[in-house]
């Protein structure tokens, strides 16, 4: 048999400081960046770099007499030093091509999307001249023109604010159902911390795209939707071992089956992880500048994903199972002492008894 | 026992396969031929069965533009009526109202007492919106008292009303089913365009018609004498006007309208020479309506009687309609109640007795019209017409280039993945491969089913979805390594490793089912579309790594009999 990790033995929770300090310090510097963007504008940045999906643009509509293909008219727009163009054959009429620009920088003028729109055309215009000049009257009877730019329009946003709302109001309330369904079938310690992982994570992964000012499109936040499921599954399945472990070590403190069944479960999350990680390594790697933001998010969604299973999850929910042990303690404590608070101390907690006694 | 349930699981899972790989690569709506299976053949069914995104296959580029112009003379003219309702309810005499339309929106009101203008004005600010605030500038000539609409609030009335037009079309798209669709404003703030990209689609011109579908629904009162006397109905639109009495013009507080009866079913077989088509005729309704579209909860096609094929649609009212309608039906017993779709009087009946919140509209519907009237009605009206200004196909929005290296780096990431579980866990591994090549024929087998459309991050969502599947093989392959090492037998080692893995799996997979529940209830258009996808491929997975992957070890230690003594993992 030909394995990893087996009989490991480390003290994770015993480094849970190391942890959860380079956790909060991930996410200050991710929302502390996005903050000092948003209110100081460092070289005309914003707390995100959103992309032409939130932003609007230019569509620009060219024929040419001997069209190239679009591949090159990418090239040429990508020389003007214009990135994310969108080229778009028409089908239907020989030649025609749109072409869509990301808003253009915002001048002061009395209506920015008219100055973005004549910006855009003319740098349209100074791509285009590496294919011939550019007719002022009739395409077909001017011997002399290549291409016509026969309109340009502004467009607006494709994501309306509707949308962003509505992705960071569903997400959070996935979260919750998350909870409440985690707190179901192990107790409300560990669904709050499995979510507060996952929190974490969009956090850090938001952070990040702030930082390096990465693109974020549509694509940029279904990749954060499936990573928030990614996520809670490596929370699931050490709290899944945690559980069985506590029947088969009722001696044990929770501390060391928490450690023992991260161990445990260390192969298959370093198995799963890595080969998701693979996958998506080469969608970064090899799967063009188009995908690039969507991957570097599944990307940084992985790596913290299985981070803060042990890092985060873990921790927080020894923390407060502990808490809950010692107020739990008391309460027994109390109700020995005094007959008349019996069934006060009474909790719907299934385990109740029995783990106050095992401390 | 043991062979029987390997028997009983074995044809399951041949079922699922064969159906699933059908609808792959099956031809739909023929007979399958011989050629369907050369490469080329399923090449060529491929792309028919899969819709493809803008980004991959691109689709139709269309503009439209929001006739504003109507939206203001509409809102105009409903004010008028309004004003004049509203001086006369004060107790005011006013000799006419009207609205002027052309060039500048105004609405003018003459009064009987010119000396009594400000007390007019005062009652009709304080029920209509035709305050300064609202845009509305005021002045007097003569016996007459003016409203106009300033420029600027001209402009920001056809802004919104531009709006409201995009979010009801995106509801309607989203409703029809078209996926990944663009749609964004064109052109200047005074362009009023919409510009909408969408991928192909089987039929365009429907879509294009129930984008465009005004569904303007008003009840409304019908001038004519109760029940039991017949409706009053004029044969021609002159003689209705006549009937007024105003010398041939139709006051703000009336409307003429058209009645067709049974329109729809002898447009829908014109040579059905026993039900044809009756002359239009022509009522006079009061105006405003009692209620409009806006008050609409629901609305649904329905069966017009058991068996027959034609459709009535049923609405519901909100709690503000139904509140206003109760009051009304309460107040006219056996007067006439007119349905109005379009400016057009759909149905006429008598008030029964008290109605509050239901409805139906008989328009003797085919089944489709009455569904996408339905569909219309629940987005809302547009509040003015639409018009096609240009229409163009277009090509993929991503180069060739793009597509074929997110392509090449998705089929690299699976066969990474492949590999690995080949190499690490051998035999074994076999088995996961098999499990997840199932995986995916039944995803895509979904996504056919469910219509959904694939783009190019979709295509790295499924290979993502793959490397997540694999994970279900691996809990349960780590399972069984760790029971063998504890020193039970082969079988009794699978047995607990699927048991214990198992509770494992339904827990992760039941968690994300959860969340992607949420995800649908509170989310719209392209997020639910995004859980339905994640739903589906869970589903998948518990199929193919759980009970495929299951049966694959049975089958193993069935073959190798009582005594096994090695297992490849």
């Amino acid at each position: 048999m030909f394995q990893v990790f087996h009989g490991v033995n480390v003290d994770w929770l015993g480094k849970r400081r190391i942890f959860i300090g380079l956790s909060i310090a991930l996410m200050l510097a991710g929302m502390g960046t996005a903050l000092y963007r948003h209110k100081f504008h460092p070289h005309g940045t914003d707390a995100f770099n959103l992309g032409v999906d939130f932003k609007g643009g230019t569509v620009v509509t060219v024929r040419f007499k001997n069209p190239p293909t679009a591949e090159q008219i990418r090239a040429a727009i990508d020389q003007a030093g214009i990135k994310d163009a969108v080229i778009q054959p028409v089908l239907d009429r020989a030649g025609e091509f749109l072409i869509r620009l990301p808003q253009q920088a915002q001048t002061q003028a009395a209506d920015p999307n008219q100055a973005g729109v004549d910006i855009g055309r003319a740098v349209v215009r100074r791509a285009l001249n590496r294919f011939g000049s550019e007719t002022s009257g009739d395409l077909n009877s001017d011997p002399n023109a290549s291409y016509k730019i026969e309109g340009t329009d502004a467009v607006s946003a494709v994501a309306s604010a509707q949308l962003r709302t509505q992705a960071i109001a569903v997400t959070i309330a996935a979260l919750i159902g998350m909870l409440i369904f985690i707190a179901f079938r192990f107790e409300w310690t560990y669904g709050a911390a499995a979510v507060i992982a996952v929190f974490h994570t969009v956090l850090v992964t938001l952070g990040l795209f702030s930082i390096f000012q990465i693109e974020i499109n549509l694509t940029v936040i279904a990749a954060l939707l499936t990573l928030v499921g990614f996520d809670v599954n490596d929370s699931i399945v050490i709290f899944d071992r945690i559980r069985e472990n506590r029947k088969l070590y009722r001696r044990m403190s929770l501390y060391d089956v928490t450690n023992l069944s991260i161990n445990q479960t260390l192969s298959r999350t370093v198995i799963t992880s890595g080969l998701v990680f693979l996958s998506v390594i080469a969608l970064v790697l090899l799967g063009g500048e188009t995908l690039r933001p969507f991957s570097l998010a599944l990307l940084m969604g992985i790596v913290f994903g299985t981070y803060d299973t042990i890092a985060v999850a873990g921790p927080i929910m020894v923390w407060w199972e502990r808490k809950l042990e010692a107020a739990n303690r008391r309460a027994v404590a109390a109700m020995a002492t005094s007959p008349h608070a019996r069934g006060r101390g009474q909790t719907s907690r299934k385990e109740m008894p029995s783990r106050a006694a095992r401390v | 026992m043991k062979k029987r349930s390997l028997l009983q699981r074995s044809i399951i899972i041949a079922i699922v396969t064969i159906v699933g790989v059908y609808i792959v690569i099956g031809h739909h709506g023929r007979r399958p031929h011989l050629k369907d299976f050369t490469p080329s053949g399923i090449k060529a069914t491929l792309a028919t069965n899969i819709n493809l995104g803008l980004d991959l296959k691109g689709g139709s580029h269309l503009v439209m533009r929001v006739k504003v112009e109507d939206y203001l003379k509409r809102l105009t003219e409903d004010s008028a009526t309004a004003a004049q309702n509203a001086a006369k309810d004060a107790g005011f005499d006013v000799k006419e109202a009207h609205a002027e339309t052309a060039g500048d929106y105004r609405v003018v009101l003459q009064a009987a007492d010119p000396s009594k203008a400000k007390d007019i004005r005062e009652a009709v600010q304080k029920k209509v919106e035709l305050a300064e605030n609202a845009g509305w500038s005021y002045s007097t000539s003569g016996d007459k008292l003016v409203w106009t609409l300033t420029g600027s609030a001209q402009r920001t009335l056809a802004d919104n009303a531009t709006e409201q037009a995009l979010k009801i079309i995106e509801t309607r798209i989203n409703a029809i089913g078209v996926a990944e669709p663009t749609l964004q404003r064109r052109g200047a703030q005074t362009a009023h365009e919409i510009l909408l990209q969408m991928p192909g689609i089987q039929d365009p011109e429907h879509v294009k018609q129930m984008l465009a579908g005004q569904s303007h629904l008003e009840l409304v009162h019908v001038v004519s004498p109760p029940s039991p006397s017949p409706i009053q109905t004029y044969a021609t639109k002159e003689e209705a006007i006549a009937s007024l009495n105003s010398g041939g013009n139709i006051p703000a507080n009336r409307r003429v309208l058209p009645y067709i009866e049974r329109a729809e079913l002898a447009n829908r077989n014109a040579q059905d020479q026993t039900n044809p088509q009756k002359p239009t005729k022509w009522v006079v309704v009061e105006s405003p309506a009692i209620i409009d579209g806006a008050e609409l909860r629901s609305a649904s096609a329905a069966q017009g009687r058991a068996g027959s094929d034609e459709y009535d649609i049923q609405f519901s009212l909100k709690k503000s309609g139904a509140d206003k309608f109760g009051t009304w039906t309460g107040a006219n017993i056996n007067e006439y109640m007119g349905v109005v779709l379009n400016d057009e009087v759909k149905s006429i009946a008598f008030i029964k007795s008290q109605i509050f919140d239901q409805g139906e509209i008989n328009g003797n519907f085919s089944k489709q019209s009455a569904d996408d009237l339905a569909l219309t009605l629940r987005s809302g009206a547009l509040p003015a017409p639409i018009q096609y200004q240009e229409e163009r196909t277009v090509g993929p929005s991503l180069g060739a280039d793009s597509i074929r290296s997110g392509v090449r780096a998705s089929l690299l990431g699976l066969a990474l993945v492949v590999l690995f579980m080949l190499i690490y866990y051998r035999g074994s591994g076999i088995n996961a491969v098999v499990a997840l090549l199932l995986n995916m024929v039944l995803m895509i087998a979904g996504l056919i089913v469910f219509g959904a459309t694939l783009t190019l991050p979709g295509i790295a969502g499924i290979i993502l979805t793959i490397g997540m599947a694999v994970d279900s093989n691996v809990l349960i392959f780590e399972r069984i390594r760790e029971e063998l090492r504890s020193g039970k037998t082969i079988p009794s080692a699978v047995e607990q490793g699927f048991g214990h893995a198992f509770i494992t799996i339904i827990d992760t997979h039941v968690t994300t089912i959860v969340s992607s529940l949420f995800l649908y209830v509170f989310g719209a258009g392209p997020i639910r579309g995004f859980a339905v996808t994640l739903v589906l491929g869970l589903l998948v997975n518990l199929f193919s790594a759980v009970y495929v992957s299951r049966t694959i070890f049975i089958w193993l230690l069935s073959r190798k009999g009582k005594r096994v003594e090695s297992l490849s993992i």
